[in-house]
């Protein structure tokens, strides 16, 4: 498939990056086994994963079908049990599907190996989590290296980049400081820190606000819009619809399969915020 | 992950958890340790019997004509029969022994007991006491530091003179010069008319206690009751003609004692050689024996290891999570945790050495022992530990390195 058939990202007068239309998305999901175009970074089809529990099936994720484009903010919503959580373990390379396609970046990762995704991960996904996950023992700079140590990275320049990325989050003055010796605000800050720094196709939170207080939450919705703003695909998985606002578009995951996908101001409207 | 990383990392997780980390080289150190001491003791003593006993007992490129062997090795009840049963060896023997010597080779009959002497000025005390010939101090490389050894005339006349050894002298005669004053040995009084030099000590036995007169003295009566000889020692100057004598020796002494080619020697031809070679069989044993149970100490500071790393591997089940979460592969991982507990063997390989040494030293210094460090069993032990901790960890750390992230992550 060649790419021109769809328009490059551009620039919106307001200085956000235009959204996929669905027409756009319908199209490129529909076209199993396919190399999507080199601005859509995530492409799934017929996306299933099936969990064997005791002899018992559960089926946690039954097709789902999403193109998201380079440079777009996507929420991606649902209640507990809806497969969020699967779908962001398939996303985020750290699982793979039992059916069907995920491209990710042009590479069809839903095939690779164990230490291949381990590759896709280092490179291409950076990861925010609800619970930080950030090594105790380590200091904040240290934390902030430790993709680059697996990208195999000289030390030098680990630690240029490691400050350079603290800086982004206003946290460079903090960067000796071990996380406990941190705020919850400020260990985000870090845990996005270390998902920037070694340059990824997409940053994918998990509930990154879960563990703050609202105002910490503010603060660090901020930071996720200036990244989107400055060019930076984000996809953040909650179960919040006021947290979900803040994307450009959102998707709405039930009993393991999309059933809405909207941009922000249809969501709002939806669950009644606008 | 490159290995110097892990290292660093490995370094650091132990700097954090220092006694923790103590407690899991413990088993490790304590095995090394012994390694190295029995190892130090063993190669010192074969240093020690190679230079010193050989040397100073047996003396080099020497060999002794006696009935029985001198005693080195393990002897059944039967051989001990066998030799009881042998002839003695006399005068006509010898000299006929030493008519078929070649030239240049110096020989001296040599009778040894332990026997009382006693002066007017100290205790009896217990000495050993050798009749020989004249010859036998160039044999033996004696110097003296005061006086004469006795002259061929004396050992002609059986003269009642004594050559004694420092600590005798001393001994027997404190504070004073011992030269033409008597010293009784077996009732007898003999005048001693020189002082040997120090000789030091073997295996703790010392070689200063000693009273040398000739053979044809009274002397005879304590060191020979039976009027027989008891050894003939023959000195070369180089091996080449002292096996040539040996042979020559053995030729005669068959020859003497009427044997058929189908009967053994009934007469011991001994070298420092022969005495040598049971030694080294005696230091392999004892280096088997030494070594097998500081190899159980490791094995059970392998156990150590192996345990503590399968409960650091659940402790960090999350760091696991979140280095695979990050880009670490499985043999990353692997990596991590098998540098990790090789570092603490090693860690614990290289104080055993230290400790090792040092108890060596002390054994050295408070024992006859000169425990020499063999500087093989270093590199060897560090291997060693690097190795124990290897094999220790490859279990924890394969099982690290097969955790599912997701899995990992959950954990609290």
């Amino acid at each position: 498939m060649s790419d021109n058939q769809f328009p490059d990202a551009m620039m919106g007068t307001t200085g956000e990056y235009s959204l996929s239309t669905t027409a756009e998305r319908s199209a490129v999901v529909q076209a199993p086994g396919e190399a999507p175009g080199k601005d859509w970074v995530i492409v799934t089809r017929g996306l299933k994963r099936e969990y064997d529990m005791g002899g018992e099936v559960v089926r946690a994720l039954r097709g789902v079908d999403l193109a998201i484009r380079r440079n777009e903010y996507v929420a991606i919503m649902g209640p507990s049990g809806s497969g969020k959580s699967t779908l962001m373990n398939l996303i985020g390379c750290l699982d793979t599907p039992t059916a069907g396609e995920y491209w990710l970046n042009g590479l069809l990762v839903s095939k690779m190996s164990d230490d291949a995704l381990a590759r896709v991960r280092n490179k291409e996904i950076g990861f925010v989590f609800q619970t930080f996950n950030l090594l105790p023992r380590a200091t904040a700079l240290h934390n902030v290296e430790l993709p680059l140590v697996y990208a195999g990275i000289s030390s030098d320049e680990r630690r240029r980049r490691a400050k350079a990325a603290l800086e982004q989050v206003q946290l460079d003055h903090r960067m000796d400081h071990r996380p406990n010796e941190l705020s919850g605000g400020q260990r985000q800050r870090v845990a996005i820190a270390r998902a920037l720094v070694n340059d990824p196709s997409i940053l994918l939170a998990d509930e990154p606000t879960g563990n703050l207080d609202s105002q910490t939450s503010e603060e660090i919705m901020k930071v996720f819009e200036n990244l989107a703003t400055s060019g930076q695909t984000v996809i953040m998985v909650t179960h919040e619809p006021d947290i979900a606002a803040h994307a450009r578009r959102v998707v709405v995951l039930r009993d393991g399969v999309v059933a809405s996908d909207d941009r922000r101001s249809v969501f709002k409207q939806s669950v009644g915020l606008a | 992950m490159s290995f110097l990383e892990a290292v660093r990392l490995a370094f650091a997780t132990i700097r954090v958890q220092k006694l923790k980390s103590f407690f899991t080289l413990l088993g490790v150190m304590i095995g090394v340790m012994f390694l190295i001491a029995v190892v130090s003791i063993v190669e010192g003593m074969s240093r020690y019997v190679e230079d010193d006993f050989a040397g100073a007992l047996l003396g080099v490129n020497t060999f002794t004509l006696r009935r029985g062997d001198g005693g080195f090795g393990p002897r059944s009840d039967a051989d001990w029969r066998e030799i009881q049963r042998r002839p003695r060896l006399y005068k006509p023997e010898v000299d006929a022994v030493r008519a078929a010597l070649p030239r240049g080779l110096v020989s001296s009959i040599e009778n040894m007991t332990f026997a009382y002497a006693s002066s007017p000025l100290a205790r009896p005390k217990q000495v050993q006491v050798v009749s020989a010939e004249d010859s036998y101090f160039t044999l033996k490389k004696y110097k003296l530091t005061s006086g004469r050894p006795f002259s061929p005339q004396e050992v002609t006349l059986g003269s009642k003179v004594i050559v004694i050894g420092s600590e005798a002298a001393s001994h027997f005669f404190p504070g004073l010069d011992p030269l033409g004053r008597e010293l009784r040995i077996g009732g007898s009084p003999y005048t001693v008319i020189g002082v040997i030099e120090p000789q030091g000590s073997v295996f703790g036995f010392s070689l200063d206690r000693l009273a040398i007169g000739p053979y044809t003295s009274p002397l005879a009566r304590v060191t020979n009751p039976r009027g027989d000889v008891r050894a003939l020692v023959v000195q070369s100057p180089n091996p080449v003609v002292l096996d040539a004598a040996m042979e020559e020796v053995r030729t005669v002494m068959r020859g003497i004692r009427h044997l058929s080619p189908s009967q053994k020697d009934n007469f011991a031809i001994e070298s420092s050689a022969s005495a040598m070679s049971f030694f080294n069989e005696l230091k392999g044993k004892l280096i088997a024996f030494g070594t097998a149970l500081p190899a159980i100490g490791l094995i059970v500071g392998a156990l150590v290891i192996m345990n503590i790393m399968l409960v650091a591997v659940a402790e960090r089940t999350r760091e696991i999570g979140i280095r695979k979460a990050l880009g670490a592969r499985r043999r990353d991982i692997m990596r991590q945790f098998l540098v990790e507990s090789a570092s603490l063997s090693v860690l614990g390989a290289a104080l055993g050495i230290a400790l090792g040494v040092g108890m060596a030293k002390i054994i050295a210094a408070v024992s006859p022992l000169p425990a020499g460090v063999a500087l093989w069993s270093i590199p060897a032990a560090v291997t060693l530990g690097a190795g124990v901790g290897i094999v220790a960890g490859l279990y924890p750390a394969s099982r690290a390195a097969r955790l599912d992230p997701i899995a990992a992550l959950r954990q609290e």
